[in-house]
C-alpha cells in the first residue's frame, strides 16, 4: 500500500525550499529526494538509529493484522496449532462463508455456528443514514447559528453548547426508556405504552444520532469565515433562504463537511454500546455487536470470527484510503492543530 | 406604585411586542431550519438529562411496575458501595496508565517521523492502522493474542525464554488491567502521532536554526523548543484522552467482563451491569452522574480549548 498524505508532504517541501517557483509534484519530489540524499552523509548514523526504532515498532503494529488476515483463511485446526501458522498451506474461504452464512455449509461447519451477512448490511445502512442525515442537519443548524440573526439565537446556541459537556452515558439510560415509549411505534399507543417502541428497530439506532452538538459547533466555526456579502448578493439575486444554504453555503464548506462526515461514519460504524443495549433480534444486529455476541455463543469458532473481523475492518480501510487527505485536513479543520 | 399602565406606555409595550413578533416572522425560515435539530436535541439530550436526574431519586426497575421515590437513597448506597469505589479506582488506574503512555509513544514516533527519511508514509500508515480498525475487532483480536493456551504472546515469549510459564494475561488479577491498557495504547498511539506530527510541522524551522547557531544540542533543542511549542497539542490530547479513557467500556466488556474479581470493572462497565443486568435504572443513573462529575473538569477544559480556537 502506498499511502502518502499529500498535504503533509507538500508542507515539508515548502519548509525546505522556501522560494522556489511552482513545480510539478514530480519535480518537487525529485528535489526533496536530492536534498535528502545530501543530508544522508552527515546523519547516516542517526538515520540508521531511527530505522532501528521505527521498524520493530512497525512490525509490532502490523503483525496482529497479518495474523488476522492469515487466520481468516485458515481452517480451525491450524489456527490452534503450535507453532502458529503464518502462511496458510491450504487457504480456505470456509470462515467467510460461515460468518456470512452464504453458500453450502457442511455439517461440521454447521456445528461451528454461523454469522449473518445482514449484520454488515445493517451496519452499512445505519452508518450511511446517520452520516447523511447528521451532516445535513448539523450544517442546517450551524448555518443558522453562524449567519442568521433572530430572537432566541444565543439562548438556543448556549443550550446546545452546554450539553456538549454531558457524557453519553448519562443520557443513555433515560434514552433507553424514552425509545421504549415512543408513541405509535412498535405496538405503542398514543401514551407510549403497551409495546417496545423503537427498541430493536433501526429508528432507535439512527434517530438519536442525527444531530450532534459537537459537529454543529465545528461547522459553525467554519461557516463564520464565509463573508456575509456573498449571502447578501445571493439574497439580492432573489435566492430563497434554503437555496442560499444549499447552493452558496454548503459548497463553500466542503472540507469541513467532509471531515464531519468521515468522523461520523467512523463513529457510527464502530458504535458498540448503544446498539448492544437496544437491539435484540439476531438478524437486526450491527457488525460490531454481531461479532461480539458471536464470540459469546461460539467460543471456539475463531476462524469465522477472524473472517468477520476482516470484513468489518475493510470499509474503514477503504474510507481511509479514498479520503485520507481529508483525514489529515479534518484534524486541521477541527482545530486540533497545535 | 401605580399599577395602572398609562395608554402611552401600553402602546410602547404593544409595539415592542409587535416588533418582536415581526422579527420572529421575518426570520421564520431560521426557526424552520433549526426545527429538526431542536426536536431531536430536546428529546434525546434535554429531556433525557432531566429524566436522568429524576431517575436517580427513584428505585426504577424495568421489569417491575412499581417505581417508588426513594429520596437520596441511591446516592447514599453509592457512597457505601465497595464495588463502586473499586470501579473508580480501576478507572483512574486505567486512565493514568493509558493516556500518558499513548501520548509519550505518539510523541516519540512523531518526532522520529518528522525527520527527512524514506518510507515515512509507510510507517505512518502502519502506526495509524489500529486507529482505523473498528475497536471491537481490535479488542477481539487482542483477546486471542492474550489467550493462555494458543495466544501468540505466550508462544513467542516462551520461545524467547522471556517467561518460563504461560501467562494468563486476562485472568490474572494483577495482569488483566495492564493487558487491557497495552491493547488500548496500541490502538490509540496512531492518533496522537498524527496530531503531534501536525503540531511539529507548525513549529517554525527558524527556531531550530537559531538554536543550532547558538550551539544547542539535539536534547536541548527538544527540551527548550519542541516540548514548549507543542503545549497546545499536548493539552488537547491530554484532555481528549482523559475524557475518552474515563468512559472506557468496549474493551472491558469484550476482553475481561470486568473480571477477575472486579479488577477491571470500570465505572461505565459497572453502570452497564446495574442498568442492563440488574435492571435498576435508578441506581445506574446515579452511577452515571458520578462519572459526569469526574468528567466535568475535563469537558469544561475541552470547551475552553474549542472556545479559544474560535477566537483565532
Amino acid at each position: 500500500m502506498s499511502l502518502t498524505e499529500e498535504s503533509m508532504v507538500e508542507r515539508d517541501a515548502s519548509t525546505t525550499e522556501p522560494d522556489l517557483p511552482v513545480l510539478t509534484r514530480r519535480q518537487r519530489r525529485k528535489r526533496r529526494r536530492a536534498a535528502e540524499r545530501g543530508h544522508e552523509k552527515t546523519t547516516l548514523k542517526a538515520k540508521l538509529a531511527t530505522y532501528l526504532v521505527l521498524a520493530p515498532i512497525a512490525i509490532l503494529f502490523i503483525a496482529p493484522f497479518a495474523w488476522l488476515i492469515s487466520a481468516s483463511f485458515q481452517p480451525i485446526s491450524t489456527i490452534f496449532s503450535s507453532p502458529p501458522t503464518w502462511v496458510p498451506d491450504d487457504p480456505t474461504l470456509d470462515g467467510y462463508k460461515g460468518f456470512l452464512d452464504v453458500g453450502e455449509l457442511s455439517e461440521a461447519q454447521e456445528a461451528q455456528g454461523h454469522g449473518d451477512w445482514r449484520w454488515f448490511a445493517n451496519s452499512a445502512f445505519v452508518a450511511i443514514s446517520i452520516t447523511v442525515l447528521q451532516t445535513f442537519f448539523n450544517a442546517l443548524c450551524a448555518y443558522v447559528f453562524a449567519k442568521r440573526r433572530f430572537p432566541g439565537r444565543n439562548v438556543i446556541f448556549v443550550l446546545f453548547l452546554g450539553t456538549m459537556m454531558v457524557p453519553g452515558q448519562v443520557t443513555l439510560i433515560p434514552n433507553y426508556i424514552i425509545i421504549q415509549h415512543i408513541p405509535f411505534f412498535g405496538g405503542n399507543d398514543w401514551t407510549g405504552s403497551g409495546g417496545h417502541g423503537w427498541l430493536d428497530s433501526y429508528f432507535g439506532l439512527i434517530m438519536p444520532g442525527i444531530v450532534s452538538a459537537f459537529g454543529i459547533f465545528l461547522l459553525r466555526q467554519y461557516m463564520l469565515s464565509i463573508p456575509d456579502d456573498l449571502l447578501d448578493a445571493a439574497r439580492i439575486d432573489g435566492a430563497g433562504e434554503f437555496r442560499i444554504f444549499w447552493s452558496v453555503v454548503l459548497p463553500l464548506c466542503t472540507p469541513a463537511l467532509a471531515a464531519n462526515a468521515i468522523f461520523t461514519f467512523q463513529a457510527a460504524w464502530e458504535d458498540f454500546f448503544w446498539p448492544l443495549v437496544i437491539m435484540s433480534s439476531p438478524d437486526k444486529l450491527t457488525a460490531p455487536v454481531g461479532l461480539a455476541l458471536f464470540v459469546v455463543q461460539n467460543e471456539t469458532s475463531w476462524n469465522l470470527l477472524f473472517a468477520g473481523s476482516v470484513i468489518a475492518t475493510l470499509p474503514m480501510i477503504l474510507v481511509f484510503i479514498v479520503l485520507q487527505r481529508h483525514f489529515v485536513r479534518g484534524i486541521a479543520v477541527t482545530g486540533i492543530k497545535g | 406604585m401605580p399599577t395602572a399602565v398609562t395608554p402611552a406606555r401600553k402602546d410602547i409595550h404593544q409595539s415592542r411586542f409587535r416588533w418582536f413578533l415581526w422579527r420572529v416572522w421575518r426570520e421564520r425560515s431560521a426557526y424552520f431550519f433549526l426545527l429538526p435539530g431542536v426536536i431531536i436535541f430536546s428529546v434525546f439530550t434535554l429531556a433525557a438529562l432531566i429524566f436522568a436526574i429524576y431517575l436517580t431519586f427513584h428505585r426504577w426497575s424495568i421489569i417491575e411496575p412499581d417505581k417508588p421515590y426513594v429520596g437520596l437513597q441511591n446516592y447514599e448506597d453509592m457512597l457505601h458501595d465497595e464495588r463502586f469505589v473499586q470501579s473508580v479506582v480501576n478507572t483512574i488506574y486505567f486512565t493514568g496508565a493509558s493516556v500518558p503512555l499513548t501520548m509519550l509513544i505518539g510523541l516519540g514516533l512523531a518526532m522520529l517521523l518528522n525527520q527527512p527519511i524514506r518510507g515515512r508514509a509507510a510507517f505512518r500508515t502502519a502506526y495509524y492502522l489500529p486507529v482505523i480498525t473498528p475497536f471491537v475487532v481490535s479488542a477481539l483480536l487482542w483477546k486471542w493474542l492474550y489467550n493462555g493456551d494458543f495466544g501468540l504472546f505466550n508462544y513467542y515469549l516462551l520461545k524467547g525464554h522471556i517467561i518460563d510459564e504461560p501467562l494468563l494475561w486476562l485472568s490474572d488479577k494483577n495482569l488483566a488491567m495492564p493487558a487491557v491498557v497495552l491493547m488500548t495504547v496500541w490502538s490509540g498511539v496512531g492518533f496522537s502521532m498524527v496530531v503531534y506530527l501536525a503540531g511539529l510541522q507548525s513549529i517554525p524551522a527558524q527556531l531550530y536554526e537559531s538554536a543550532k547557531i547558538d550551539g544547542a544540542g539535539v536534547l536541548r533543542r527538544i527540551w527548550y523548543i519542541t516540548i514548549p511549542m507543542l503545549r497546545p497539542t499536548t493539552l488537547f490530547l491530554l484532555v481528549i484522552g482523559i475524557i475518552g479513557s474515563l468512559q472506557v467500556f468496549t474493551q472491558i466488556f469484550l476482553m475481561t467482563s470486568g473480571g477477575p474479581v472486579n479488577r477491571t470493572t470500570t465505572m461505565v462497565y459497572y453502570m452497564y451491569l446495574w442498568a442492563f443486568k440488574y435492571y435498576d435504572m435508578g441506581y445506574a443513573s446515579t452511577l452515571a452522574f458520578a462519572l459526569f462529575l469526574m468528567l466535568l473538569v475535563f469537558t469544561g477544559l475541552q470547551l475552553r480549548l474549542f472556545r479559544r480556537s474560535e477566537a483565532i
